[in-house]
């Protein structure tokens, strides 16, 4: 889904904040328990790809409130939600898949060039640009299902780079690229 | 108190009444990835794929079972890392977009810049100016490899071995690998910021 979440190339953003508390994980101990109560309740409550959604519906305002603000506003979503179909789920696995995968390495792919309204992977400045395969890493459960509660719906996932040029115009760093790990679904062959 | 803390004591509350939870259980959690795993850990795979040619070829063609072979493993961040060699020509940085996905078995739990809007929205566009930015110079001409880690897939850098080092023995040398330098924004052998 499109949403605040989705940072990838987004202007107006400065320099990247060092030294402090920005090189540390937790700054409060609030945090500490914050985080010991996501990686301890997910395996009652929900997948982990259950839990991203939930941090991609909060509201703008409380994303952008920090990292374990929305961690724990994200659980208690899931908590209010009780929502019976992530419950006890897996998630992040590997599974076997009869289908063989439809792209191998070196074809050129073009992704998909619409946002969907639900859970996906594909990040927003990723989409409808051509890419190459450069490694096949495995069939998993699919996020943009699991997250829903619609099902593993395993599939394979690939690898796949990007010249910057592609992704961000002629403007672009001319010796850049940009891989991500992308699910077949993603993905159309193109041709060449 | 600040509200975060009530709330999230709250619902620590209600998970603990209904059994999902208990406060030792979580102590633990915590204490196991603030205590046991960290930037120690990539930093003794790197310094032994600098040391060891046959690792090195191990580690590139299946990070995660090579770094498994050093006791490093985890059913969490960790089912599947790549490691990413830098070279004279190629130099290789890691993000995550969408959310805050990072190799917790041999980096630990991410720093808060890591996890910043300006990072995650920045290091894919503009990446050879928000690396000169941290510090990393990096020259026109060598191409800069970003990988956005989208879906199950954990990277790992590993970083150039600084000249003048030959000498060392692989625990020194572990101590010359920062975790700014596996994330890719820094060079081994500098000092950690």
């Amino acid at each position: 889904m499109d949403g605040t979440h989705d940072l990838g190339g987004k202007p107006g953003f400065g320099p990247v904040v060092r030294g402090g508390d920005a090189e540390r994980t937790f700054v409060a101990d609030w945090q500490r328990r914050v985080f010991g109560l996501v990686g301890l309740g997910l395996s009652t409550l929900a997948n982990t790809d259950a839990f991203r959604h939930a941090i991609e519906r909060l509201p703008a305002e409380t994303y952008r409130a920090g990292y374990w603000t929305r961690w724990l506003a994200a659980l208690q979503l899931l908590v209010d939600e009780d929502d019976a179909s992530v419950r006890r789920t897996a998630s992040t696995a590997r599974r076997d898949l009869d289908r063989r995968p439809r792209f191998a390495v070196g074809n050129a792919v073009r992704t998909q060039a619409d946002g969907v309204p639900g859970h996906t992977r594909l990040p927003g400045y990723a989409r409808g640009r051509r890419g190459q395969i450069v490694r096949h890493q495995g069939a998993w459960v699919f996020p943009d299902t699991n997250a829903h509660g619609d099902g593993e719906q395993p599939q394979h996932l690939y690898t796949v780079a990007f010249s910057a040029r592609e992704l961000f115009g002629e403007d672009a760093d001319a010796h850049a690229r940009v891989s991500l790990d992308l699910f077949e679904p993603y993905l159309s062959k193109e041709d060449g | 108190m600040s509200d975060a803390a009530l709330r999230a004591e709250a619902l620590e509350a209600l998970l603990t009444e209904r059994g999902i939870v208990t406060r030792e259980a979580i102590d633990a959690v915590v204490s196991h990835y603030e205590q046991d795993v960290g930037p120690m850990n990539g930093a003794r795979v790197v310094a032994r794929a600098w040391c060891d040619a046959d690792y090195r070829a191990r580690l590139l063609a299946d990070g995660t079972a090579a770094i498994a072979e050093l006791g490093f493993t985890g059913p969490t961040e960790g089912e599947c890392i790549v490691v990413v060699p830098n070279g004279p020509r190629v130099h290789n940085v890691v993000v995550c977009t969408l959310c805050s996905c990072y190799p917790w078995p041999v980096l630990g739990l991410p720093p808060a810049w890591y996890k910043s809007p300006e990072y995650r929205a920045r290091v894919v566009r503009e990446p050879r100016d928000v690396l000169a930015e941290m510090g990393l110079e990096l020259d026109p001409n060598v191409e800069i490899r970003v990988w956005d880690s989208s879906a199950e897939v954990r990277y790992l850098v590993l970083p150039e071995r600084p000249p003048g080092t030959e000498a060392l023995s692989e625990d020194d040398l572990a101590a010359l690998v920062s975790r700014d330098a596996m994330i890719g924004v820094a060079r081994a052998g500098e000092p950690a910021s």
